[in-house]
């Protein structure tokens, strides 16, 4: 197990380079530098600007630096944020994004897998084409159109919930980033879990246990629940990733200070540090989530165990 | 198209009346009425988009200087109402369109010709090679791909034929991964050992026995790759980092929309509603096609 969970992480390492040098060329061939502003600096006052950032060195040379900085957890200074490094920028933003993606997740999982199960129970009533005609409108309609719709109906219109801001953490802030950045995780996890319960209240096993006598409720909670929560366990990477991705665009949408926001801003802006930074935090990330959901997944199925 | 073998109980006239994987599929497809249904609407959309903007009676940059933000009505000719610049909204949705889908097309055939050949080859050469060509595509799916697009979009500009590229560069993962698993299948059957002993060469074996007989689930991919392609690019542009002025796409004109929804909601509606029956339609339709062509239910 813990041989397992370090091969894991000496196989993180060569994707974390390849993020992190395809970002830092990419950053240097672009036109341009951080500092043709508006107005033209006086030449020594720029010489100095670049001497100070090491900008006035060798492409290879920064690279070198940059990768040592890095290694300190020093992604170096905000071109824009002038009195703060990108390390406090991340770090500033992180608990936010943390916060709102948690419940996000929380959300999906507590929403989505009851929906799938009732909808496999009741499979082919009413309910359960309810249930999966939502669902695949939730799949279809993307986060950036649904958010500023529920913005609109529960903000605006019936003025229920504000329609921006974050207000350090108020839950009457929270609801509705919260719902537009699960719901189409809900609807994935949904229609997820009603596949899999179905194929697992086809199987033989379940019609023993029905043979046996046993309730239908503990058929399904004793039986046939933990086989079919797999499928749901193993799209967990992805569906964390896409709330990852998707916090992109509701933290813009809501006006929420989390890493997404300074990303997006930082592409807008031009402030590359910023957006290298942020690209390489989130590639450290994923590669973290996806790991913990394998270990996850190994507790699920007995089947699967990491010992060699 | 290849065709099932026929068999011969017919005259030998060459016109055995057997039935084509197509025409099979397709009378499969035509039992599933969301599907079919889907296809019927994915047409009228098509058709609106490519034909649309000539048929409106607004250019596309046309400012009708007696109609700012005017909400949707037949009298004046706006269907769908105006936006902020007097444009007509309708028009812009259906221009929208045609960059939207172009953008679909373009980047899926991308994703489809470099995910087919790769995954062909690497099933078909199969061992070292194949083992370190997969291991590059796992390498690949790690990556945080969304962000690095979007750093490709800071880095060199907004433009269009940069988006085609990148997209598809980074759709076409799942298609090496799916052609190759067929390709694995196929290479030991008995027609490729029969290519094998008449000697035919490698690159005509791949070209015209292999991958044609993995186009079943490749065509069901592809119709699940347009909608995200769709999405993908509606994301950079609602961001701000796809099509620009005096270009518009279903992305910037949802952008535009949510930024004045409170007085105009028909400009975030018009153009979602769009998008969102595309995205269904196509969804609807790759269900449906994967229900037609997977051997497993006939």
């Amino acid at each position: 197990m813990l041989y397992y969970v370090f091969k894991r992480l000496l196989q993180a390492i060569p994707t974390l380079l390849i993020v992190i040098t395809v970002s830092f060329f990419l950053m240097h061939m672009a036109p341009g530098g951080p500092f043709d502003g508006e107005r033209q600096l006086p030449a020594e006052i720029e010489a100095n600007l670049l001497a100070t950032y090491h900008l006035d060195q060798p492409v290879w040379k920064q690279y070198l630096l940059y990768m040592g900085n890095l290694l300190q957890g020093d992604f170096g200074p905000s071109f824009r944020y002038k009195d703060f490094s990108v390390t406090e920028l991340i770090m500033q933003g992180f608990p936010v994004s943390l916060e709102l993606g948690l419940w996000a997740i929380g959300l999906a999982l507590l929403i989505g897998m009851p929906l799938g199960i009732i909808a496999a129970i009741k499979r082919n009533s009413t309910v359960d084409y309810m249930v999966m005609g939502t669902a695949l409108a939730g799949v279809a309609v993307p986060n950036f159109v649904i958010a500023p719709l529920l913005a609109l109906v529960f903000g605006v219109l019936l003025a229920w919930l504000p329609v921006g801001g974050w207000n350090d953490g108020h839950w009457r802030n929270m609801v509705l980033p919260v719902v537009a950045l699960s719901i189409q995780q809900i609807a994935y996890i949904a229609r997820m879990m009603r596949a899999s319960m179905i194929e697992v209240l086809g199987s033989q096993y379940i019609r023993t246990a029905r043979a046996k006598g046993l309730a239908e409720h503990e058929v399904i909670w004793g039986h046939a629940l933990r086989p079919a929560l797999l499928p749901v366990a193993s799209y967990l990477g992805p569906a964390i990733a896409g709330i990852i991705t998707g916090s992109v665009v509701i933290e813009q949408i809501f006006g929420i200070p989390g890493i997404g926001r300074y990303f997006v801003q930082g592409a807008l802006n031009r402030d590359y540090t910023l957006v290298m930074g942020t690209v390489v935090f989130y590639g450290a990330l994923i590669v973290l989530v996806n790991l913990i959901v394998d270990l996850l997944y190994s507790a699920l199925d007995p089947q699967i165990r990491y010992d060699n | 198209m290849t065709t099932k073998p026929i068999p011969t109980t017919t005259p030998l006239d060459g016109n055995a009346a057997g039935e084509s994987l197509a025409g099979e599929a397709w009378r499969r497809l035509k039992q599933n009425r969301a599907a079919i249904v889907s296809l019927y609407l994915l047409g009228i959309i098509v058709i609106a988009c490519v034909a649309g903007p000539w048929l409106t009676p607004w250019g596309l940059n046309e400012v009708n200087w007696n109609a700012f933000t005017a909400p949707p009505s037949i009298t004046d000719g706006h269907f769908a109402g105006t936006d902020a610049n007097g444009r007509d909204l309708l028009t812009r949705t259906l221009y929208g369109g045609q960059i939207s889908l172009s953008v679909a097309l373009v980047a899926t055939l991308v994703s489809l010709v470099i995910g087919v050949l790769y995954g062909a080859i690497a099933g078909y050469m199969g061992g070292r090679v194949d083992n370190l060509m997969m291991r590059f595509v796992d390498i690949m799916y790690s990556l945080p791909f969304m962000f690095l697009v979007i750093l490709l979009m800071v880095v060199f500009g907004r433009n269009i034929l940069l988006i085609y590229a990148a997209i598809g560069a980074v759709e076409w993962l799942d298609m090496a991964r799916i052609v190759r698993g067929q390709t694995l299948a196929l290479k030991r059957r008995e027609f490729v050992e029969a290519a094998h002993a008449l000697g035919v060469k490698s690159t005509t074996i791949v070209t015209r026995h292999l991958i044609p007989n993995t186009l079943g689930p490749v065509i069901v991919y592809v119709t699940l790759t347009v909608p995200k392609v769709i999405l993908l690019e509606s994301f950079l542009s609602f961001l701000g980092l796809g099509v620009q002025e005096p270009m518009t796409s279903w992305g910037v004109l949802i952008s535009e929309g949510k930024d004045i929804m409170q007085s105009a909601p028909w400009m975030l509606l018009v153009p979602s509603a769009f998008l969102a029956i595309t995205l269904l339609c196509l969804n609807f339709l790759g269900d449906g096609l994967r229900d037609a062509l997977d051997p497993k239910t006939r």
